[in-house]
């Protein structure tokens, strides 16, 4: 009989709206990260780093670009004949048409693929978050303490605690108390989303759960695992660890990718990030071209001048243009005398000479004051940007726009084009 | 399936200086992140070939590591795919291969077992993009036995390096010249032969009874006059990398957007052995000027008209002209390299200066 001592469980499903425009043809998992990179890279790899060779990955929303990157698994080396990736989408059953209605209800809806391996742990995981950690440590540490579930947590700043669920502990770092998002914290120890269950303890509690709707690891399984007394502690984690959930956040993770010594450094031997790529070709640096601070990568012609950006693969950069603290997806192509700067332009984005990106002052969006609150200018995949029309500060574009979609060549601060349909 | 692959890459080049120390011609890498054998197995992977056979033999560590696995041109197959055909001791032979065609006689197993009509056979330091269909297409509509795939050069090419042939008005050819010190003409074999499984069984055969143990020299040479060997001319981009200065000059023509347009984007693209670096990082001071980057290289100091593989390193105040960098190479501050070739690996101590001229790349191996 098959046996796997622990076997991960991805949560890819989410939508992760508060990235905007960038989430709107893909899960967030799948959003591309320091140029040549996707978020969930990050968790895939700490798998296979840790030794974990069998993962469930969980989709829902907008599966496409996640279901093309993954494929089989070769990047990470989870093409194997018992284990390695499965992608698990939400599939029908009788009477019931099966959506994922919560993080806990996605993996009560997979039972039947953890039974197949028979594990002793689940590791449950979110695909949005870019860190580096070793899960095998996290489970010697969850067998020591004798726990039934253990929870990873790191200190965050006491100011932001509010903005997580947080965990209280005794000096043994057992867990006593859980406080959701709560207004005033009694800890500054925030859970990041990550879980080791004793199987059986985790298929008693989603079985018993199975009717409460929308259930919530945080909200329902944890709760439930404490009114049941069971053992709850907590694996303080001091790593780098990066939650990308807004732009804001999302853009100064990328920016921190180019410091001279960056904090979370992805040139060490050690711990590999690895991702799917077809690109196996170095870049190209013109006689025009000009880059410092910054990183790009393979595939990529530049012609004009990077500055403190993120490029990624495959894109061209026109002479003339100069790009400043952007991130530039892959396949992006950029014409000449293009100026920009804070800008988010995701992947193969068109954008025509002379088109000045980024100039003006800070206005509240038109379109959603909760996602669009800063001075970046993002720009969808697949989109289409004229030549020399003017876009100012916290916009957001999406679709194939034309000069008519510019009053007086212009998108003023804090506007918006969002067009369905045809892309460039 | 109509034929099936085999490559010619066990072979050394003193040419090639302290360069070819470490590995064979095809192991050579080549435009920052490929290696030469990749030119051929993806044009055998491309053109339809399903099963090919790579014989090593001199240095063969370093190609065996980049060929550890078949599926990065996609030859990880459960029905044929790619089989490494090292010298082996058997009852019937304790000898090394003692030439190209005894390479192949050595593997007549191989070609019995299989089934495919054609055999392609290529040598695996060639950089060029090619069909081998258009080969075979050829092959047949000329009822060729042997097909040689040729390359008219400019004029003014020194050909001493190649063979040279002559063809008549139909295509076929009626002499040949291995690396003649000095010749009139100007058409090459490129070392691409298309022949049919069955006869080049015969052949081989013959060559193990008569003890004859080059292709060239013992068969196509022998067999002019009797057999139809005809010479397919190729157009597009073509060069191999058996001196330095062709290796060099190979390196730089990437730095030409038509050739880099021909390799690098049009379909179908050249597939090489995947890395996992981080993206190329440009640090305060770097100024990167008409140059090859490479995945996880880190760049301090000016660079202009070169070639840095993966993961090398260039310090602050470096200047690093006309040059090639192999992977892993560490460049220290303040160093001056001027029409320089550094070996993988080497470390460069800080305000060093090495140049080189045109005609003469110095080459840095240690």
């Amino acid at each position: 009989m098959v046996k796997k001592k622990m076997i991960a469980m991805l949560l890819a499903g989410g939508q992760g709206s508060r990235l905007g425009v960038l989430t709107a043809d893909m899960a967030k998992p799948a959003v591309s990260f320091g140029g040549k990179y996707r978020i969930i890279d990050f968790p895939l790899s700490n798998c296979v780093n840790s030794g974990v060779d069998t993962v469930g990955v969980l989709t829902q929303y907008r599966p496409l670009q996640l279901n093309a990157h993954i494929g089989i698994g070769i990047p990470w080396d989870l093409d194997k004949r018992v284990g390695g990736v499965s992608i698990l989408p939400p599939y029908e059953k009788t009477g019931d048409t099966g959506f994922y209605s919560g993080t806990a209800n996605a993996i009560y809806q997979n039972l039947e693929f953890i039974e197949r391996y028979n594990p002793d742990y689940v590791l449950i995981l979110s695909g949005d978050h870019i860190y580096k950690m070793d899960y095998e440590e996290m489970l010697a540490y969850h067998q020591r303490m004798g726990a039934d579930v253990t929870l990873a947590s790191m200190p965050v700043p006491w100011e932001e605690a509010s903005r997580f669920g947080v965990v209280i502990t005794d000096e043994d770092k057992r867990i006593t108390a859980f406080q959701e998002k709560p207004k005033e914290p009694k800890s500054n120890l925030a859970s990041m989303g990550i879980y080791i269950f004793n199987w059986k303890l985790l298929h008693d509690a989603l079985v018993t759960l199975k009717d409460v709707p929308g259930c919530d690891f945080g909200k329902h399984v944890i709760p439930y695992c404490f009114e049941q007394n069971k053992k709850l502690y907590t694996y303080e984690f001091t790593g780098y660890w990066k939650d990308v959930g807004t732009l804001s956040s999302y853009w100064q993770a990328n920016m921190e990718l180019v410091d001279l010594v960056p904090e979370f450094n992805l040139y060490e031997e050690f711990w590999k990030i690895y991702t799917e790529t077809n690109t196996m070709t170095p870049e190209y640096m013109a006689p025009t071209a000009k880059a410092e601070r910054a990183i790009i990568c393979g595939g990529s012609e530049i012609f004009g001048t990077v500055s403190h950006s993120v490029i990624g693969s495959n894109v061209q950069i026109g002479e003339g243009s100069v790009i400043e603290d952007s991130i530039i997806m892959e396949g992006v192509r950029i014409g000449k005398n293009v100026r920009m700067k804070k800008a988010i332009v995701a992947d193969n984005t068109v954008i025509g000479d002379g088109t000045v990106i980024g100039e003006g002052e800070y206005a509240p969006s038109h379109l959603d004051t909760r996602v669009y609150n800063s001075e970046l200018a993002t720009i969808a995949a697949n989109s289409r940007i004229p030549g020399g029309v003017s876009i100012g500060l916290n916009t957001a574009i999406s679709g194939a726009t034309e000069e008519s979609d510019y009053p007086n060549g212009r998108l003023e601060d804090g506007g918006y084009i969002i067009k369905a349909g045809e892309k460039a | 399936m109509k034929a099936l692959g085999i490559i010619l890459a066990g072979g050394n080049n003193k040419r090639l200086k302290e360069l070819s120390r470490r590995r064979a011609i095809a192991a050579m890498p080549v435009a920052g992140s490929f290696r030469a054998i990749d030119f051929v197995l993806s044009n055998m992977s491309h053109s339809g070939i399903g099963t090919v056979a790579v014989i090593t033999q001199y240095s063969s560590r370093s190609l065996n590591e980049h060929l550890n696995s078949s599926k990065w041109w996609d030859f990880g197959r459960k029905q044929g795919g790619m089989y490494l055909l090292n010298p082996t001791i058997t009852p019937e032979s304790n000898d090394w291969y003692r030439g190209t065609a005894d390479a192949i006689a050595q593997n007549l197993d191989f070609l019995y077992k299989r089934h495919e009509p054609y055999v392609v056979i290529a040598p695996g330091d060639g950089i060029y993009k090619m069909d081998y269909n258009d080969v075979m297409d050829f092959h047949s509509a000329h009822d060729a036995d042997i097909t040689v795939v040729c390359k008219d050069m400019p004029a003014n090419t020194d050909v001493s390096r190649f063979g040279v042939v002559r063809t008549d008005e139909s295509g076929r050819i009626t002499d040949w010249e291995e690396k003649p010190i000095a010749t009139d003409y100007r058409t090459i074999s490129t070392g691409i032969y298309v022949i049919r499984r069955r006869l080049l069984i015969s052949l081989m055969e013959q060559c193990v009874e008569m003890d004859w143990t080059d292709f060239v020299r013992d068969v196509i040479m022998r067999q002019k006059n009797v057999k139809n060997i005809m010479a397919y001319r190729m157009n597009s981009y073509w060069t191999n990398i058996s001196t330095i200065p062709a290796y060099y000059a190979a390196n730089m023509d990437f730095l030409k957007p038509e050739v880099r347009r021909h390799f690098f984007y049009d379909d179908p693209q050249v597939q090489t052995k995947v890395d996992d670096y981080a993206p190329a990082k440009y640090n305060p001071g770097a100024n990167v000027t008409n140059s090859l980057i490479a995945n996880g290289v880190i760049l301090n100091g000016e660079v202009d008209s070169s070639i840095i593989f993966r993961k090398a390193y260039v310090g602050n105040g470096c200047r690093i002209h006309n040059s090639i960098l192999f992977a892993d190479s560490y460049i220290s501050d303040n160093v001056v390299l001027e029409n320089c070739i550094v070996e993988s690996g080497v470390n460069i101590p800080e305000g060093a200066e090495y140049r080189g001229i045109p005609d003469n790349i110095r080459i840095i191996a240690e």
